[in-house]
């Protein structure tokens, strides 16, 4: 599509973007092939490695954890889970924000304000507390997270892209596409969503750091993802109860979890300067 | 020793050139037309004397103002400089003054910042500044917010604040092009009777406006002079190509090609139509109010008036952008459904709109191949992408583009292709009706000429009926047939053109016409002899609506809502039609 290689190009350009977007990628890549490539398993206790310091020898990078696994393959997998988690998260938010608010905002009127009103009303519910119960309740699984968390940010987005669509909707253009007789559902596809792009886009890079925060404060309330898989969130939390003797295996995921939100935060501000840049040119 | 001395200027932005080796000096007292196309540096100039380029301009050259260096001087000295030694009058008064802040407090800001006056002082000042602009009630208007006054008022109050600290320069940049006609000519008798020893360098595109308020005329063309001289010797003997292509561009009221041509059969009529919006806590707001209109084929009509008066509400109901309270739209012997959405294919295909920002009514994400065979998709689906691909190459080229433009995007296009394409993605479905609201507003005169003669053409080969909405009489006279005037949403005259600019019978339109400047100064245009400003449509005035601007009111008009009638085949609603 024409409009993503406009986006990509100005992208390219933005030196913050392209440096962020860089260590992410690098981050990803030695999440997926670390854990490949490393002798040792995630699962694997060693009971004569007990909290070993984190050393090139043995390829035992990050040490070991407190049952003698290898930290190492643990946080990239920590790493894999988190941005997972966030990545789904995020798409389960664009997808129903998107058209939620697209279609409130075309729409308007009584739709639109029933619309908006059921969301003010999700709004209101405490929703920690509400995935907190989710998780009590059913079965602790994946997908019960990611869609507690895309819960959570679908109501930003489709606030977002209501009001966007709003202003979009009295644009000539689309006023120029009703005259020439396109539906309804033509504009909205056709006209007002490539416009909406690019906020979607910031909005969505702003988001993703969000959803790592609630995975890993689940994860760290014993909510999130279940042993003997893992999360940084679940890493962080196991590291707390050895912060005095063995501090790597609190510092070390703790680190990566807060590259990664930078990074993530850095590319949405990165983003945001790429599409404003737009409206200048 | 002149006032204002600029020489070799040059402003240049990441490379490119936006004024190039500028010089010209404004003597002590003198008013001086600075007059340009978009583009073409003007703005630049003046930001350049003001110390206000942006930061990622580069400035060389010399701008002395007395014998004080202007380029590279410091903020102190240039915030000592300004207000006192020279000011600016913006073009959109709206974004020059801060909508949180009274407009009296901004103004008296000016004094107190410069030491100049202080407490009851500076408000009595103020005050008294406020009243020589013009501003009725004074004392009100000092604490009034900005959105609570009407864009005339606004602009005044911006000449009050520029001239509040006695500059010597003053620099109006564009000051009435976001004003209606009526309201431009009282702003710039106002700064011309005002100024006294202020010398003003009058920034426009306009050479009606310089015409008959400036001296001396800068003519500038891509950041370079081309011509400078006394106003009478340049208007009577341009002595370079391009003044003379200007000159020529500029449309005059007094002397035009009125064109000719048979109205064929009526294809759109409007019957007692009206339209309200509904207002928040306000009411009903109601735009227009019991039009009747018929539209014939082959027929330009022009729909005129100020701001606010319902020109544009008329035509987007009847193209069923709108929904209208009242009335009836017949189409080609059908009548039409209120809502777009409700009415069949052959109406909606037969009426297309040409929007004022032909950027703004483009989809900056399609090209301009996507944007023009949208129409074909939806009304003719069945034909190939071969023939879509042909068509569209057809009407491109019958608007002036070559078949180059349709892998561009909008913002590769300069505004008058931008328009070009609009019309062509109108024309596409061969209707039989084009609104062009404002479609030539925001065209620069050279380009304003090649679209207004595009539509002749067009219209001439298929017979097309258009509603030209304009607020440029001279535009309007170069292009209508007949001529629709509308005040506070009601018709006022109706008439031929030729009747219409030869014996004009409301009052209101005569004021009109005086209120066009001539770009000639041998001839007075641009004449305020209407006062104030169209009333807020929420609360119209009683009987005739235009009983408080109408030199001519009587008891009647106050109480008793005139009729239409028709003398001498022009319908006007007057009281006393035919007898001013």
């Amino acid at each position: 599509m024409s409009a993503v290689r406009g986006f990509w190009r100005r992208t390219r350009d933005s030196r913050a973007a392209m440096f962020t977007g860089g260590l992410l990628l690098g981050i990803v890549v030695v999440a997926i092939v670390g854990p490949l490539v490393s002798p040792h398993d995630y699962l694997q206790t060693n009971f004569d490695e007990l909290l070993r310091r984190p050393t090139i020898s043995d390829l035992r990078f990050f040490g070991t954890d407190d049952l003698g696994r290898d930290l190492f393959v643990r946080s990239m997998m920590g790493v894999q889970v988190t941005i997972l988690v966030a990545i789904v998260a995020s798409i389960v938010s664009l997808v129903i924000g998107v058209t939620y608010g697209a279609i409130a905002g075309y729409v308007g009127g009584r739709v639109d304000a029933v619309m908006m009103r059921f969301v003010d009303t999700l709004y209101a519910l405490p929703f920690i507390f509400f995935v907190i119960l989710l998780m009590v309740a059913f079965e602790r699984n994946f997908l019960l997270i990611f869609i507690a968390i895309g819960a959570i940010n679908w109501l930003d987005m489709a606030r977002i892209v209501r009001g966007q669509t709003l202003s979009l909707r009295e644009r000539e253009f689309v006023q120029a596409a009703r005259l020439t007789g396109v539906s309804s559902l033509g504009i909205i596809f056709r006209h007002i969503t490539p416009n909406l792009v690019g906020v979607v886009v910031v909005y969505v890079t702003l988001t993703i750091p969000q959803a790592i925060l609630v995975e890993s404060f689940l994860s760290f309330l014993g909510l999130g993802i279940q042993e003997p898989q893992t999360s940084l969130g679940a890493l962080v939390d196991a590291g707390v109860n050895q912060m005095e003797g063995a501090s790597w295996m609190l510092l070390i995921p703790a680190t990566l979890l807060a590259v990664i939100l930078m990074c993530f935060n850095f590319l949405g501000d990165a983003m945001r300067d790429v599409f404003d840049a737009r409206d200048s040119r | 020793m002149s006032l204002l001395n600029v020489t070799g200027l040059s402003i240049r932005y990441a490379g490119a050139a936006a004024v190039n080796e500028l010089s010209f000096v404004v003597e002590g007292g003198e008013s001086v037309g600075l007059v340009g196309e978009s583009g073409s540096g003007k703005t630049q100039t003046a930001m350049a004397i003001l110390g206000l380029l942006p930061a990622n301009a580069t400035a060389a050259g010399s701008i002395r103002l007395d014998d004080t260096e202007l380029l590279g001087a410091s903020q102190a000295t240039l915030n000592g400089l300004r207000a006192r030694k020279m000011a600016i009058v913006f073009q959109d008064p709206m974004q020059a003054l801060n909508p949180f802040v009274r407009v009296g407090a901004q103004i008296r800001h000016v004094l107190v910042q410069h030491k100049l006056a202080d407490g009851v002082q500076a408000r009595r000042q103020v005050i008294e500044m406020l009243e020589r602009v013009g501003l009725p009630d004074a004392e009100r208007q000092y604490r009034a917010y900005p959105h609570q006054l009407s864009g005339g008022m606004r602009q005044r109050a911006m000449i009050a604040a520029a001239l509040i600290a006695g500059p010597e320069l003053l620099i109006a940049d564009e000051p009435t092009t976001a004003l209606d006609v009526t309201v431009q000519a009282q702003i710039l008798e106002l700064l011309a009777d005002i100024r006294q020893d202020t010398a003003l360098l009058l920034i426009t595109h306009d050479l009606g406006v310089v015409a008959g308020h400036c001296e001396r005329i800068l003519v500038i063309e891509g950041g370079r002079l081309v011509e400078q001289g006394a106003t009478r010797d340049v208007f009577a003997h341009p002595q370079h190509s391009y003044t003379a292509t200007l000159l020529a561009a500029a449309p005059r009221l007094d002397r035009v090609a009125v064109p000719t041509g048979t109205a064929g059969e009526a294809v759109l009529q409007v019957d007692a139509m009206s339209v309200s919006y509904a207002e928040r806590n306000h009411g009903q707001l109601h735009a227009v109010r019991g039009v009747d209109l018929v539209v014939r084929a082959g027929e330009t009509i022009a729909v005129v008036g100020e701001s606010g008066s319902g020109k544009s509400s008329l035509a987007k109901a009847a193209l069923g952008l709108v929904p209208m309270q009242a009335g009836r739209a017949v189409f080609c012997g059908t009548e039409l459904p209120a809502r777009l959405e409700d009415r069949d294919r052959d109406a909606r295909k037969g009426m297309q709109l040409v929007f004022q920002d032909p950027l703004g009514s483009l989809n900056p994400q399609m090209r301009v191949a996507a944007i023009i065979a949208e129409p074909l998709l939806v009304h003719e689906p069945g034909i190939t992408a071969a023939e879509r691909h042909e068509r569209s190459v057809a009407i491109l080229a019958r608007t002036g583009l070559g078949a180059e433009y349709l892998d561009r995007y909008p913002h590769e296009l300069s505004g008058g292709q931008a328009q070009r394409v609009a019309i062509a993605r109108a024309l596409i479905l061969r209707p039989r009706v084009l609104v062009c609201d404002e479609a030539v507003a925001a065209l620069d005169g050279t380009v304003r000429e090649q679209i207004l003669a595009l539509l002749r053409e067009v219209q001439r080969e298929s017979g097309l009926a258009i509603i030209f909405i304009s607020h440029d009489l001279a535009v309007v006279r170069s292009i209508s047939h007949r001529v629709l005037v509308m005040y506070m949403g009601a018709l006022v005259e109706l008439a031929d053109n030729d009747a219409l600019f030869a014996a004009a019978q409301h009052p209101y339109t005569r004021a009109l016409l005086q209120a066009v400047p001539i770009p000639d100064p041998e001839h007075a245009g641009g004449k305020a002899t209407l006062r104030g400003e169209i009333p807020s449509a929420l609360s119209p005035p009683s009987g005739c609506t235009f009983h408080p601007r109408c030199a001519h009111a009587q008891d009647i008009c106050k109480s008793e809502t005139p009729t239409q009638r028709t003398v001498n085949g022009t319908t006007v609603a007057c009281h006393f039609a035919g007898e001013l």
